[in-house]
C-alpha cells in the first residue's frame, strides 16, 4: 500500500496534509472519545460520580478534527463536549475520568467536575459553566498573541444555544475589530438543553459572522475531515495576521444536555435520521472506500482504544478521593506560571514545520 | 520624594510600571485618545502607543474576559471600569471567571481592575457607588482601597505585580483633593497591610478610602486621643492591625462611605467581636451611608454621605459611653 505523502504541498490532489497515520489517530481520538464517554455514563449510572455526566455523543468529529490542527504553541479553551480535544492534546482517559470521580488523580484533583476542567500543561485553560465565558477568556489570550506579534491561535467551542448571550455578540466583535488570531468553533447540535434553534436564534448564527468582519464557514460536524479543513483554513488565517474564522458545524447531540434528561422533546425522526450519520461509523467507512484501509486494521484500532479506556478506568477507579483540607487550598496564585505546550500530533508539526509556518507568515 | 495629587501618583504608578514591564497593559473605555475619564492615562497613548493602551468597546465583560485570556498567557492588564459602578456589567467574568481560575484549574490571573468610585458631587445612584463589597464577598479576589497619594501609588504597584485579579478602588473625590509625598521611583505598598494614620489610646476608627479623611480630620478637630487605622486592603483584612488597635483602645468606630449593610464595616465589626471581645468597652459601631442608593440633588446626598459632623458625633458618642 501506497504511503501517502504529507503536509507540504498544497495542491488539490494533496489538500488535506493528511497522512496515513493521521487519519489513524483521527479515528483514534473519535474512538476514545466514544468510548471514554460511554464508560463515564456507566460509571455514572453506578453512582460512582459526584454531581452531573455530560457528554458529546455524537459530536466527536468536531473536537477531534478541529483540535487536531494546533500547533504545540496554540491555545485551547475546551468546552463540555469536545473530549476529543483534550485527547489531541494529551489528556488521557484515566484522568478524565478520575476528574468526574472527583478523584485526586483528576486533572483538577477534585476542584473541580465534570467537563470543567483543563490541563495547563498542556495549553488548555478549563471552562466555566457560564456560557459562552470561555470565548472572551480565548479573545484575550488572541490578543496576548497578536501585542507579541506571535503566530499562534486561540480555538475555542460553543454551542448555538451559546450565541443568544450577550457575550458571545462582545466576544465576536472585539475579535472582529481587531482581527484576532482566534479560531471560534460553533457546535450547531440542534438542542440547547431542551430548547431548540428556533426558539434561540432567528438567523442561522454563521451567517452573523460577516457581521462581525470576519468569514463564518458551515461545515457538516459529522465528517471529521471536513473539519479538520474547515479549521486548518482558520488557523491559517489567524496565523498570518488575517483575523479569526467562525466555523458553524452541524451535528446533533445524541444524548440528553446530561445523564439526567431524558430527551423527551427530541423528535424521534429526527433522532433516527443524525444516529445514520454517526461521524465513526462514517470515518471507518471513509477509511475503507477511500483511503485503502482494510477492516481487521480499524478492528484493531478499536480493540486498542477499548483496552486503553478499560485500563484507564482501572487506574481512575484506584485513584483515591483528595484530603479534605485541599478543600481550602490554592484560593490565590503565590506565583504566575506559563500555560505548557500541547502534544500536537498532526504530522505536519513533528516535521519541523512550525519554523517553516512562522518564515510563511513573515515573522522570525 | 515629590508632592503629588492622588490622581498623579496612580498615573505614576502606571506609568512607571509600564515602561519597567512591557507585558503590563491597560485597557478600557476611552483610556487611549482621550486619556481616561478622568485622565489617569493621560499622555499614555502617546508614549506607549495604542496597543498598550487599548481603548475598548463598550462591553465590561469584554473588558474583564480579554484582561483573563490576556494574563493567562503573561500579560499583565490594567483593566480600567469607567466608573465603578459599572463592574456590574463586567460582574460575570470578574467573579465566575477571574476569581476561581486559580482555585479550580491552577492557573494564575495576574490582573487589576481600576475601579473610579465613591460620591460626593451629583453623580447620581450609577456613578457613585462603593461596590467593594461585592468584590470581599468573592473568593480569589483581593480589594484594596487607597486613601493617600503614597499609597495609591504604592498598592498600585503591587497589585499590577501581585499573580492575583486585584480590585483596586480609586476614590474619585481624592484625586484632586488629596495630595501627599509620593516617592520616586519603584514604590511598594504590599496588600494586606494596614498603616496607622494617627495613634491614639482612647479610640479607634478603622476606616478605609475617603473615611481616612473624615476620620484624621475629626481626630484633628475633637482633639481627641482618637486612634486611626487605615485599612488600606479590605481583602484579606489586616485582622492582626484590627485587633491590635481595638484591644489597645476597647472602643472601635468603623468607618467607610459604602453602604451599611454587609458592608465592609460589618466584617470588622465581626472580627473583632469574636476575638477582642473581652477588651471592649463599648460596642462596635459603623460609621456609613445608610441602605439607600444614592441621591442626586445636593442636599439629599449629602444628607446620605457621612459627613464630618457624622463623624465627630459618632467619635463623640463613643468616647462618652
Amino acid at each position: 500500500m501506497k504511503l501517502e505523502n504529507s503536509s507540504s504541498v498544497r495542491d488539490g490532489s494533496r489538500r488535506s496534509g493528511l497522512t496515513r497515520n493521521d487519519r489513524v489517530l483521527l479515528l483514534r481520538y473519535m474512538l476514545l472519545m466514544r468510548l471514554s464517554e460511554e464508560r463515564g455514563l456507566t460509571l455514572y449510572k453506578q453512582g460512582k460520580v459526584p454531581g452531573s455526566f455530560y457528554d458529546g455523543r455524537g459530536q466527536e468529529a468536531i473536537s477531534v478534527g478541529a483540535s487536531f490542527v494546533l500547533g504545540p504553541r496554540d491555545r485551547l479553551c475546551i468546552l463540555h463536549r469536545d473530549l476529543g480535544a483534550h485527547f489531541v492534546r494529551g489528556v488521557t482517559p484515566d484522568r478524565y475520568l478520575a476528574n468526574y470521580m472527583g478523584r485526586k488523580d483528576g486533572v483538577t484533583g477534585g476542584k473541580d467536575g465534570n467537563m470543567h476542567f483543563g490541563d495547563r500543561r498542556l495549553g488548555c485553560v478549563g471552562m466555566v459553566s457560564m456560557l459562552p465565558d470561555m470565548a472572551q477568556v480565548t479573545n484575550g489570550i488572541a490578543l496576548a498573541f497578536k501585542m507579541r506579534g506571535e503566530p499562534r491561535v486561540a480555538m475555542t467551542f460553543f454551542g448555538e444555544g451559546a450565541t443568544a448571550n450577550g457575550q458571545w455578540h462582545e466576544a465576536m466583535n472585539f475579535a472582529g475589530i481587531h482581527r484576532l488570531p482566534a479560531v471560534f468553533v460553533l457546535e450547531n447540535n440542534k438542542f440547547a438543553y431542551s430548547t431548540p434553534t428556533d426558539l434561540e436564534y432567528a438567523v442561522d448564527p454563521v451567517n452573523r459572522a460577516e457581521g462581525y468582519g470576519f468569514p463564518g464557514v458551515s461545515v457538516d460536524g459529522n465528517d471529521v475531515e471536513a473539519l479538520f479543513e474547515a479549521a486548518r483554513e482558520a488557523a491559517e488565517r489567524a496565523r498570518g495576521g488575517g483575523g479569526p474564522t467562525l466555523i458553524e458545524c452541524h451535528t446533533m447531540r445524541m444524548h440528553g444536555h446530561g445523564a439526567h434528561d431524558d430527551m423527551r422533546y427530541v423528535p424521534k425522526e429526527m433522532f433516527d435520521e443524525w444516529e445514520k450519520r454517526d461521524p465513526i461509523d462514517r470515518y471507518e467507512r471513509a477509511l475503507t472506500e477511500q483511503h485503502g484501509f482494510q477492516r481487521p486494521e480499524l478492528e484493531s484500532i478499536r480493540t486498542d482504544c477499548e483496552r486503553e479506556v478499560a485500563e484507564g478506568a482501572e487506574k481512575a477507579l484506584a485513584s483515591p478521593m483528595p484530603e479534605p483540607e485541599r478543600g481550602l487550598d490554592g484560593v490565590y496564585a503565590d506565583a504566575w506560571e506559563p500555560l505548557g505546550d500541547g502534544k500536537a500530533p498532526w504530522s505536519f508539526w513533528s516535521e519541523g514545520a512550525e519554523r517553516r509556518e512562522r518564515q510563511e507568515a513573515g515573522v522570525a | 520624594m515629590a508632592e503629588m495629587t492622588y490622581l498623579q501618583a496612580i498615573s505614576d504608578g502606571l506609568r512607571e510600571e509600564m515602561r519597567r514591564d512591557e507585558s503590563v497593559f491597560c485597557l478600557g473605555e476611552d483610556i487611549g485618545a482621550f486619556g481616561g475619564a478622568f485622565k489617569v492615562t493621560d499622555g499614555f497613548i502617546e508614549e506607549f502607543g495604542a496597543d498598550r493602551v487599548l481603548d475598548t468597546p463598550l462591553a465590561e465583560n469584554l473588558i474583564v474576559g480579554a484582561s483573563i485570556g490576556a494574563a493567562i498567557e503573561g500579560m499583565k492588564p490594567v483593566a480600567e471600569m469607567q466608573f465603578a459602578d459599572f463592574i456590574s456589567c463586567g460582574f460575570d467574568q470578574l467573579v465566575n471567571v477571574a476569581a476561581k481560575m486559580h482555585y479550580r484549574q491552577g492557573v494564575a490571573v495576574p490582573m487589576v481592575v481600576r475601579l473610579p468610585s465613591g460620591g460626593g458631587f451629583s453623580g447620581g445612584a450609577f456613578h457613585s457607588q462603593n461596590p467593594e463589597a461585592w468584590f470581599v464577598h468573592s473568593p480569589g479576589l483581593k480589594v484594596v482601597a487607597p486613601a493617600t497619594a503614597d499609597d495609591a501609588k504604592g498598592l498600585l504597584v503591587s497589585a499590577i505585580r501581585d499573580p492575583n485579579p486585584v480590585c483596586y478602588l480609586e476614590h474619585k473625590g481624592l484625586y484632586r483633593h488629596i495630595k501627599g509625598e509620593v516617592p520616586d521611583g519603584e514604590h511598594i505598598v504590599p496588600l494586606g497591610e494596614a498603616r496607622v494614620a494617627r495613634q491614639g489610646e482612647e479610640l479607634s476608627v478603622i476606616a478605609y478610602g475617603s473615611a481616612v479623611h473624615l476620620a484624621m480630620e475629626a481626630a484633628e478637630q475633637l482633639e481627641e486621643d482618637i486612634e486611626v487605622l487605615d485599612l488600606r486592603t479590605v481583602s484579606p483584612l489586616d485582622t492582626d492591625a484590627i485587633l491590635a488597635s481595638a484591644r489597645k483602645t476597647g472602643k472601635v468606630l468603623v468607618a467607610h462611605e459604602a453602604t451599611q449593610s454587609c458592608g465592609v464595616g460589618g466584617e470588622v465589626a465581626a472580627v473583632i467581636s469574636e476575638h477582642a471581645f473581652e477588651d471592649l468597652d463599648a460596642p462596635v459601631r459603623r460609621l456609613t451611608t445608610p441602605d439607600v442608593p444614592i441621591p442626586f440633588s445636593p442636599p439629599l446626598e449629602q444628607h446620605v454621605l457621612p459627613q464630618l459632623d457624622d463623624m465627630k458625633e459618632a467619635c463623640r458618642e463613643l468616647l462618652a459611653y
